[in-house]
């Protein structure tokens, strides 16, 4: 076994491992990303449609570019990377092991440790569709990754399963590729992805959108070549006498994400049942002093560029953890979400704040026009900022001055009086 | 006179409008909250544009296909001809990101470009 001594060790390749490592180097940390891919980028490098970067670099890039940035930065410093190395295992103690083909068994003892392992799609177990388990059910982003990486084309009709934003950019590339899309099924009543992919995704290739419809049973034993849908009423039950057959040799599963927590979990880091990541306070440093957790595998964010922020949070944490490991005796206040507003995150706020401004990430329950985010403290109410309109699927950042808050009690932010 | 409907994408209030098309070609807009409503509709009743991403083939990568980009947004009634052209080219490694790879696609005036760099 390779034994190594490393100041801070990245756990993930993508978008928030790159920019951590980056942070990091420049912290002066002797740092080491583990990438279990062929490549650095993570899904950015299947993300071969536009969008990505509009907030940190004022322009629009495709996935693909935008990892492009970041990578030519690690190899200009000289940022060590172990590519195709799996992680198997963290410790309360900071100890990694890992495996390669090349390397075979890595020990590694880390004085601090980012966790940027990111998110995974939900699987048809995870949404409870019966019925028979062929090939040809995949989700959304297999697919994109076998298109746009691979050169495979996984079938020729095709029925999509969620109105999220990887589904409605999927609908298109497939189209594009010559796979007939027959329609993308959504069991909500409104959509859940941007109005902007429903209108370039969708309108622009005449694909319908069944809102308050789901699929009820995938048909036939070896390759899938049909699916029952069937309507819903509000309360989401399936409303009988309206099923109809869709043939089709592919289903495709766009139905969420959730932060890829194994490794944390072993590391016995305490999880939000909310964002399903781990809790960290204003530095990104989870329930166990030097271990951070940036990106998606701390909460789903729907700005790549979001994801980014916040490694580079972590990777400033952990330089001053590993700078003075002794005085981190850390005391925190808790960030509860109020009116309209589903989780906040980071969940906690560190009373010592060395920054004078800090974002804050939240998401709201329902839709609201003209509405203020306030934050409220022992009874006082403060406006943050006014919006035109909130959304649950679009996040809202933002951010707080530090002498704005009273770092001796709980805070509560609200979307609305 | 005809009417057409056109859901606005440029800020996340997504205003669902109307564009109407006067006999004499004149236009006006109805139930959008801003300017920037009237313009999208304009535009995308005169001429949608619309980005391109998609690949091509690369030799001598790790992957079989290179993602590309057009320099500019392109006439949306243009955006399969150019995906048809795209499927027949074929580049080798090095790419950079940001190399052109096809210049003025079928007289766009719009460049092709690499979206990644395969060494």
């Amino acid at each position: 076994m390779i034994e190594k001594k490393v100041d801070c060790v990245v756990i993930g390749g993508g978008p928030a491992g790159l920019a951590a490592a980056i942070e990091a180097d420049k912290q002066g940390l002797d740092t080491l990303i583990i990438e279990r891919d062929v490549t650095l980028g993570g899904i950015l490098q299947q993300c071969i449609h536009d969008g990505f970067g509009l907030d940190r670099f004022k322009k629009r890039m495709t996935g693909g570019q935008y990892a492009q940035r970041f990578i030519d930065v690690i190899k200009e410093r000289k940022i060590n990377v172990l590519l195709n190395t799996m992680v198997l295992d963290i410790t309360p103690s900071k100890e990694i092991y890992a495996s390669s083909p090349d390397e075979g068994m890595l020990h590694i003892n880390a004085k601090s440790i980012i966790l940027a392992m990111g998110c995974r799609e939900r699987t048809r177990s995870q949404v409870l569709i019966y019925g028979d388990r062929p090939a040809g059910v995949l989700t959304a982003g297999a697919v994109q990754r076998y298109i746009n990486m691979e050169g495979y084309l996984p079938g020729k009709k095709a029925v999509i399963l969620g109105s999220g934003d990887i589904g409605l950019i999927m609908a298109r590339r497939m189209t594009l590729e010559g796979i007939k899309v027959e329609g993308v099924y959504e069991i909500m009543h409104r959509q859940n992805g941007l109005t902007r992919n429903v209108v370039q995704c969708l309108k622009d290739y005449n694909i319908p959108l069944h809102l308050g419809t789901t699929v009820k049973s995938i048909h036939d034993k070896k390759r899938i070549h049909s699916v029952t849908v069937v309507e819903v009423d509000k309360n989401l039950k399936e409303i009988p006498g309206t099923e109809r057959d869709i043939d089709c040799d592919l289903l495709v599963l766009s139905v969420g994400l959730i932060p890829e927590n194994e490794l944390s979990e072993k590391a016995q880091i305490e999880i939000d049942p909310v964002t399903k990541g781990p809790i960290v306070d204003s530095d990104m440093m989870t329930s166990i002093p030097g271990i951070f957790a940036a990106g998606n595998v701390a909460t789903v964010f729907d700005l790549v560029d979001y994801v980014s922020q916040s490694g580079e949070i972590a990777a400033r944490g952990a330089a001053k953890y590993v700078k003075h490991p002794k005085e981190e005796n850390i005391e925190t206040i808790d960030v509860h979400p109020g009116n309209n507003v589903a989780f906040v995150f980071p969940q906690k706020i560190r009373k010592k704040m060395e920054s004078e401004t800090f974002p804050i990430f939240m998401r709201v329950k329902n839709e609201a026009c003209n509405v203020a985010t306030y934050l409220e403290q022992g009874g006082n109410k403060i406006k943050i900022k006014k919006h035109l309109i909130v959304k649950p699927p679009e996040m809202i950042r933002e951010i707080l001055k530090t002498n704005q808050l009273d770092l001796s009690s709980d805070l509560t932010i609200h979307a609305g009086e | 006179m005809k009417e057409e409907e056109y859901t606005c994408i440029v800020c996340p209030r997504s205003c669902l409008g109307k564009l109407i098309i006067e006999d004499d070609g004149t236009m006006k807009t109805e139930g959008f909250s801003c300017k920037n409503g009237e313009r999208y509709a304009i535009d995308e009743h005169t001429d949608p544009k619309r980005v391109l991403t998609t690949t091509v083939k690369i030799e001598g990568a790790l992957f079989p296909l290179l993602p590309v980009v057009s320099s500019e947004a392109i006439s949306f009634s243009k955006l399969k001809d150019c995906l048809k052209y795209l499927y027949q080219i074929k580049v080798k490694t090095p790419v950079r990101e940001g190399d052109v790879l096809v210049d003025d696609i079928l007289d766009t005036g719009v460049s092709i470009l690499a979206a990644r760099t395969m060494l």
